[in-house]
């Protein structure tokens, strides 16, 4: 048994392990936590296949974003629990028929069939990320740009989707502010100007007097 | 030596764990989504595996792809699903039955 093999034994069974948890576990979060270990376990694995890339990849957008971005949302719900795991023994006998019939007929099949030369190991020269780059941006550019529009389509269903109306934010849409003409702000009112009545002034003139040194007093 | 069986081997058992996963916790919706993102990477293992055996970098390719495609799914699916308690304030498929479907 060579070293490499060890090494696959261990990080597959972590694998196993951390997904036999993840499916098994009460806590959502715990099921997250177990699902970060099988990634972990599976980018060691793809280390193993001269995966370099896609092995670091791995840890860094679905350990370091997919999987916050689950346990944020795990988090932030406020969930039943023991309602959600009704039914967990009851669906137990056939998760497992199912699972070991299914894992069954796979084996068979890749044992019996399915052989393959193990190639050479690639050298220490050998780039995996620039032979990567090197097909990708010339071979698969126009599914690589396909592949940024599905993301930035994600990221406009995810923004509309969940963003909402607050009813107590006093905010001003500054939209609606620009577009605000002088009609809507001022008013004018036509009054017909004041006449002059200058006999009336002078009978009033004495007699505010008297009212003003009344406020006085 | 690992041989392209093992590889395959390790893939299928961790495809039928996440199906078992399926069945087992089938009223939670984020477990489910968790299981969906696990059998992606038991395919993945698999692609990974034939495209250093058959020495052929078009598989590294598309597992760049289906990771691109999966990380959109889970940030729309998450999306979703916090919409989703928004309005019913809850998880439980079986309580999501407004279409009548």
């Amino acid at each position: 048994m060579t070293f490499e093999l060890i090494l696959f034994y261990v990080f597959g069974a972590i694998l196993l392990g951390g997904a036999l948890a993840m499916i098994s576990v009460r806590n959502p979060v715990h099921a997250a936590l177990f699902l970060v270990v099988c990634f972990v376990a599976a980018a060691a694995i793809w280390l193993l296949a001269e995966a370099e890339f896609l092995g670091i990849v791995l840890v860094l957008v679905y350990v370091g974003a997919v999987m916050v971005l689950f346990l944020f949302v795990v988090m932030m719900l406020d969930i039943n629990l023991a309602k959600l795991r009704e039914g967990f023994t009851e669906y137990l006998p056939v998760g497992i028929v199912v699972a070991l019939a299914m894992a069954t007929v796979l084996v068979l099949v890749i044992t019996r069939y399915i052989t393959m030369e193990v190639p050479e190991r690639a050298g220490p020269e050998y780039a995996n990320t620039e032979a990567l780059g090197a097909i990708l941006y010339t071979d698969y550019v126009y599914p690589f740009e396909i592949a940024a529009v599905i993301l930035l389509v994600a990221i406009i269903a995810a923004i509309s989707l969940t963003m909402r109306k607050r009813p107590d934010n006093k905010s001003i849409d500054p939209g609606q502010q620009m577009a605000v003409s002088r009609d809507d702000r001022v008013r004018m009112v036509a009054m017909p100007s004041e006449k002059k009545r200058a006999p009336r002034r002078d009978a009033q003139g004495p007699a505010r007097g008297t009212s003003d040194g009344d406020a006085s007093k | 030596m690992i041989t392209l069986e093992h590889y395959l081997v390790l893939a299928a058992l961790l495809f039928s764990i996440s199906v078992a996963g399926i069945f087992l916790n089938r009223k939670n919706v984020i477990v489910l989504l968790m299981c969906i993102e696990l059998m992606l990477l038991a395919v993945n293992i698999n692609f990974i595996a034939f495209s250093f055996f058959l020495q052929d970098l078009a598989g590294q390719v598309f597992v760049f792809f289906i990771l691109t495609v999966a990380a959109a799914e889970a940030a729309i699916g998450l999306a979703i699903l916090v919409l989703l308690f928004r309005n019913r304030g809850t998880i439980n498929v079986q309580d999501l039955d407004a279409m009548k479907g």
